[in-house]
């Protein structure tokens, strides 16, 4: 069975290119475009692994993992955050906020691919 | 979708998040103090600089990189919003735009610009440059840095998320022969998770299949910690892993496996095997003495195995924290619950963006396109139904009229597709009058109002470039330099107001500044100078400042690179002309000038009268004119040789035989046969136009004569009338410039024939 990802990011050149190289790898993949709307999405989609931006607005990365990790159906998923080299600070508080990983950008699709198949079985 | 694709959607939402970027920082310099405001800012960098990455856009990215850094010290309060700072960040948003469009067009931002800014910017990021210090003092720009951004972050940030596990060091100081020989070399690894790495969504098991694709694994699990079932906390984190790793890899690449997980587990990398611990599986555990655990040990004491054995144990001890029943704690779970609802209870506050959707342009064109044919053959239609007034039911004739209003509305509402705001083209505008107040030394704060005003797109595509003109000139001839203004009282931060609003179906954009004002002596001296006037024209000051409006007039006394381009005033009134606009001005000495342009909301469209000239039918657009009436022979007055005027109540007014002036005839009309348009022309002048007859009032759908034929004299248009037959649209202002003496051109006669 096909993995499903979720992806949650503002930008949506971001969200295009998660579209196109998670379908390429052979993901199901379904977007959001901020936390608010991405806990949305989970609730209905059921992923098996998210992958999510920092920075955006109404809800942001660190919220949105927060509010998977306190969920009682979905808090053991696997939580990749995009993030930027320079970042250390955000990547911490994205591992305090309960991440799995992160894939370092600029976004690069084997790196991308690698990191998910790391956190899923 | 491919990836050109999502480069074209890249650019897109570059502007979007430029547009963005560009009044964040506009309000912040309006004192807005709402943090929502800075993020807001700092996402539109980070989003750009993000798509520029993957693109490769290496000088959007490092660019993108220093401005982001600085922001993100604003954005943490580390840095403090001041006057000076926006400046530097207001052009560095200009510098940002002008990478993106060189970025999607080629061609090169100027380095100077680039470095300068970078180096402006970096200054204030490490905090030198005191609020009140000039920025040039920043240290010099770094000439090669651009290619590295990532070096180039403070190193503030960077060096917190990357701290090396620190045990481990020491330990392989000895043993690099051992990689360095090219062989296999071992390594042993203790690797004990703490609860929190299968919070997060880690999992051992798939920890230990990452290491096997480093080298050939030799794994223990360590099951010491296991309390009895009654003290077993489902989720909690029992079981550590011995392993012996022989690779060709260093022990970086060891390392690397456990990047996700160093916070939460404890790694110790050794290099060399410590056979002991294979061989005597109970010293294993002594960094962390445990408790005997009840546990029949000898099931554990098996031979090391390899991993693709170990991995059913694993896989099973890993599940358990992965298995979260719920029911295992209530009250956790309940106060959880309740926090998340609460979080979603406050969400739905923030107000949704409405729908959208982005159509390809050519779509609505095409809808426009379509729209355009059903008005006239809905016209056409009811024109023979007219004609065929026998057959004409009074169903036909009410279906008719619904099919009418219908198709006003149709026409209404995909017009309204085409219509938008004003403000992308107002936010150039802050841009401009950034870059002239810079060149000119002058401070100048735009003011712009009624940004949402919606005009269509193909107007607001033309409204930029006389915009942008008419606003250079503001700031250049109309605001005084700062020392000026400090001299004559007023402040010396001069203020530029741009407006929009709807009026009478048409939009009015203003431009008012603070200013000098027209200086009229000047004007004056400058038009005798010139021959536009004689120098014992009397004229009205507002004729004067009209003036301007000349062909070839500048007051500047030396030209300037601002304003000067060889461009004058009377370039931006004809295009505005061309829009079927209308410009004029009104300045009071010392106290600025107001520059104010009316513009019809569309150019698919057009209210216009038609009119009977020699035979031909015109039409003549409504918002030309002001009023139509009866000429009496007692109000025709002859002037010179062929001028006659028309006495409207206490005012003369010029009379315009339009059959005359289009060459449909060559002899004047007798104005008592006729009907008289009072019309509004440039400048505010009225003048009466002689047509035949008036047949009605109608929608006209505009068809450009450019398009499908060529630029005629005193046309503007034409379009199809019910009958099916062609009408032209008086282009009124050119007939009234051509009743002053000067004559259209000769191949009239062809294309009025057409």
């Amino acid at each position: 069975m096909k993995k499903k990802v979720l992806t949650v990011d503002d930008s949506r050149t971001i969200r295009n290119m998660l579209l196109v190289t998670l379908n390429n790898a052979g993901f199901d993949t379904v977007q959001a475009e901020d936390g608010v709307e991405g806990l949305e999405v989970l609730e209905e989609s059921n992923p098996d692994v998210i992958v999510t931006d920092i920075n955006m607005p109404r809800l942001d990365g660190f919220g949105f993992i927060e509010g998977v990790r306190q969920n009682d159906r979905f808090r053991a998923i696997p939580i990749l955050v995009l993030t930027t080299e320079s970042d250390a600070e955000k990547k911490n508080r994205a591992r305090e906020a309960g991440a799995t990983g992160w894939i370092v950008k600029p976004f690069d699709p084997s790196k991308l691919i690698a990191a998910i198949e790391r956190v899923t079985a | 979708m491919d990836m050109n694709e999502i480069k074209e959607i890249f650019f897109q939402e570059c502007e979007e998040q430029l547009a963005e970027l560009e009044s964040g920082l506009l309000r912040l310099n309006d004192g807005d103090t709402d943090p929502e405001t800075v993020n807001a800012v700092f996402r539109a960098v980070h989003s750009i600089k993000g798509g520029a990455g993957a693109f490769g856009l290496d000088d959007l990215v490092s660019f993108a990189h220093v401005f982001e850094t600085t922001l993100d010290c604003v954005r943490s309060n580390k840095l403090e919003a001041s006057p000076d700072l926006l400046k530097v960040m207001l052009r560095s948003a200009d510098v940002l735009a002008d990478l993106t469009a060189a970025s999607r067009d080629g061609g090169t931002v100027e380095a100077s610009r680039t470095s300068g800014l970078v180096a402006e910017l970096e200054a204030y990021a490490k905090g030198q440059p005191l609020p009140s210090a000039s920025a040039p003092a920043a240290p010099a720009p770094k000439p090669a840095a651009p290619e590295a951004p990532v070096a180039e972050a403070p190193a503030a940030t960077d060096d917190s998320g990357f701290q090396p596990v620190p045990f481990s060091f020491d330990a392989i100081d000895g043993d690099d022969e051992l990689a360095i020989d090219g062989g296999a070399s071992v390594f042993t690894v203790r690797f004990k998770p703490r609860s929190d790495l299968y919070a997060k969504g880690n999992e051992a098991v798939l920890i230990l299949r990452e290491l096997a694709k480093v080298g050939d694994l030799q794994v223990r699990c360590e099951t010491d910690d296991l309390p009895s079932l009654d003290m077993l906390d489902p989720e909690g984190a029992y079981f550590s892993w011995l392993i012996r790793v022989e690779t060709e890899s260093d022990e970086e690449a060891i390392r690397q496996v456990f990047e996700f997980v160093e916070w939460d587990s404890t790694v110790e990398i050794t290099a060399g095997a410590d056979e002991e611990a294979f061989s005597a599986p109970d010293a294993a555990g002594e960094e962390q003495p445990m408790a005997a655990i009840p546990f029949d040990l000898s099931l554990l004491e098996d031979e090391p195995v390899v991993v693709a054995e170990a991995e059913a144990p694993v896989a099973a001890a890993a599940e358990q924290p992965a298995a979260l029943a719920p029911a295992n704690m209530p009250l956790a779970a309940k106060a959880i619950a309740a926090e998340a609802e609460k979080k979603e209870t406050a969400v739905p506050a923030v107000p949704a963006a409405p729908q959208t959707i982005r159509v390809d342009l050519d779509r609505v064109d095409r809808l426009i396109n379509l729209v355009g044919e059903l008005v006239i053959n809905q016209a056409m239609l009811a024109q023979s139904v007219v004609e065929n007034e026998s057959g004409g039911s009074s169903a036909v004739n009410l279906g008719l009229e619904e099919l009418q209003q219908l198709t006003r509305e149709i026409q209404d509402s995909v017009m309204a597709i085409r219509a938008q705001p004003v403000k992308p083209v107002f936010q150039r505008m802050g841009r401009i009058v950034r870059e002239i107040a810079d060149m000119t030394g002058k401070s100048v704060k735009l003011v712009t109002e009624g940004e949402n005003t919606e005009v269509d797109k193909t107007v607001i595509d033309k409204i930029a470039e006389p915009l942008t003109h008419m606003i250079r000139n503001a700031v250049d001839h109309g605001l005084e330099g700062p020392d000026k203004r400090t001299e004559l009282g007023k402040n010396p931060e001069g203020i530029l107001k741009l407006s929009a609003k709807h009026r009478s179906g048409r939009i009015v954009i203003e431009i008012a500044d603070d200013g000098a004002g027209i200086n009229r002596e000047r004007v004056k001296a400058k038009a005798i100078e010139n021959g536009l006037i004689t120098p014992e024209s009397n004229l009205s000051d507002e004729d004067i400042d009209n003036l301007i409006f000349h062909p070839g007039f500048s007051t500047a006394d030396k030209i300037s690179d601002i304003s000067g381009r060889g461009v004058g005033m009377d370039v931006v009134k004809r295009s505005i002309q061309a829009l079927g606009g209308r410009i004029s001005i009104t300045s009071k000495p010392g106290k600025g000038s107001v520059f104010t342009m009316s513009l019809p909301l569309t150019l698919a469209v057009l209210d216009g009268m038609v009119v009977t000239v020699a035979d031909q039918t015109l039409v003549v657009p409504l918002t030309a004119i002001v009023e139509t009436l009866q000429p009496e022979k007692s109000d025709i007055h002859s002037f010179g040789p062929s001028q006659r005027l028309i006495a409207i109540r206490d005012t003369f007014c010029p009379l315009v035989d339009v059959g005359n002036i289009l060459n449909f005839r060559a002899d004047l009309a007798n104005p008592v046969d006729g009907v008289a348009l009072l019309v509004e022309s440039e400048g505010g002048g009225q003048r009466a136009l002689m047509v035949d007859a008036i047949q009605g009032q109608r929608q006209v759908v505009i068809k450009s004569l450019e398009a499908n034929y060529t630029n005629v004299p005193g046309i503007a248009a034409a379009t199809i009338l019910g009958d099916g037959r062609v009408a032209l649209i008086l282009d009124v202002d050119a007939v009234v410039t051509a009743s002053r003496g000067q004559p259209l051109s000769p191949d009239m006669m062809l294309a009025a024939t057409g």
